[in-house]
């Protein structure tokens, strides 16, 4: 509509022009050539002058979108300290499982050695060529074994036992992981919606899930009413009578 | 004792298929998140079902619901192992008739004790 004014008057000052030369009235000629830059620079002015404005509310529509500013203020300080929390759980879970192989591997070695040496003997036993002294002693030996061998057995379980429990770090890292990656999504897709502004800023409504599910509990994090072990879980669900 | 373990990172779900069997229990079955366990309840008679909270799909508090609504599951003790430790989701879990909660990460007695006071109470 601007435009198509724009042109005839452009249109009605072109006329104007050739009129003017055909009449020979000069100062008129000039007068309407002088006049065209400074309407081509008004409408420059006019355009950037929009382009500015609308910029501006859109930063301010950014600014103000509540998730923006939850993101800035709360959940990147937040995302930071769940990422040094999944490092330290990892840790953990490492240290933990590194800790059960190495007293586990000689506890294996020590049952693999007796038991070969004990099965020389008893070769040597079943060969006959054993004396009744020695094989006295043989037969304390593999006494002694089975005990060793029943504790041994036992402590590898627990050890093997404790590895399988510290896999649980791969659960809970996952979810903190995905709740960064969810809100770095967020981020970015605000991100490109301000650069890519054309003309208005559009304001997302900010949906919220019926029941927000807090995740993981972090360690100096504010996720509201959290419960931090097993016990309180306990005593929250007997004071509701279970 | 047929029990179906719901949780979507296939490490828990080693996890505590590993301890159930520790705990005597070998025929355990699999799902990764409620749409899949909910077919598998409804024609697999099973007798335990044990599920996490968090999952792509459906979720273990809708599949609770789910579970209760049914006439022919409504009976089936259900017991939540979760990271969501929020107080308003632990009361959310109990009134949707939750028979235990586990929170993660647990212990291997954490898990026998609830297991055993769900079945000492279904008994009795």
């Amino acid at each position: 509509m601007e435009q198509a004014i724009v042109e005839s008057e452009r249109l009605a000052q072109a006329r104007a022009l050739v009129a003017s030369l055909e009449a020979g009235d000069d100062a008129e000629a000039s007068r309407i050539i002088k006049s065209f830059p400074e309407n081509t620079e008004m409408d420059l002015f006019q355009e950037v002058g929009r382009l500015t404005r609308e910029l501006h509310e859109a930063i301010i529509g950014f600014a103000m979108d509540d998730k923006v500013v939850q993101a800035v203020q709360h959940e990147m300080p937040d995302a930071a300290e769940r990422l040094t929390y999944v490092i330290e759980m990892t840790e953990n879970a490492a240290n933990t499982t590194l800790k059960a192989v190495e007293e586990s591997m000689p506890v294996s070695e020590e049952l693999a050695q007796v038991s070969s040496t004990l099965a020389a003997e008893w070769d040597r036993f079943r060969d006959r060529k054993m004396e009744l002294e020695d094989f006295r002693a043989l037969s304390e030996e593999i006494g002694g074994f089975l005990t060793l061998a029943s504790s041994h057995s036992k402590m590898l379980h627990d050890n093997l036992s404790e590895v399988l429990l510290a896999q649980g770090y791969q659960d809970i890292t996952g979810q903190i992981i995905r709740r960064v990656i969810t809100l770095i999504q967020d981020v970015e897709e605000k991100l490109v919606r301000l650069v890519a502004i054309s003309g208005t800023a559009r304001m997302n409504e900010v949906k919220k899930a019926e029941v927000e599910m807090a995740g993981p509990a972090v360690p100096n994090i504010e996720q509201g009413d959290m419960l931090s072990n097993q016990d309180d879980v306990d005593d929250l669900l007997s004071s509701l009578g279970f | 004792m047929k029990i179906l373990i719901v949780d979507d990172f296939s490490t828990m779900r080693r996890i505590i298929k590993n301890l159930l069997r520790d705990l005597g229990f070998t025929n355990t079955h699999e799902a990764d998140d409620g749409l899949t366990a909910l077919p598998m309840l409804q024609s697999g008679n099973f007798d335990f079902l044990v599920s996490d909270w968090n999952m792509p799909g459906m979720t273990g508090i809708d599949l609770l619901k789910t579970v209760r609504a049914d006439p022919k599951l409504a009976n089936l003790p259900v017991l939540m192992v979760t990271a969501e430790t929020k107080r308003e989701q632990i009361i959310m879990a109990a009134e949707a008739g939750v028979n235990g909660y586990v929170i993660k990460p647990f212990t291997a007695g954490t898990l026998e004790e609830k297991i055993n006071k769900i079945f000492e109470r279904v008994a009795g």
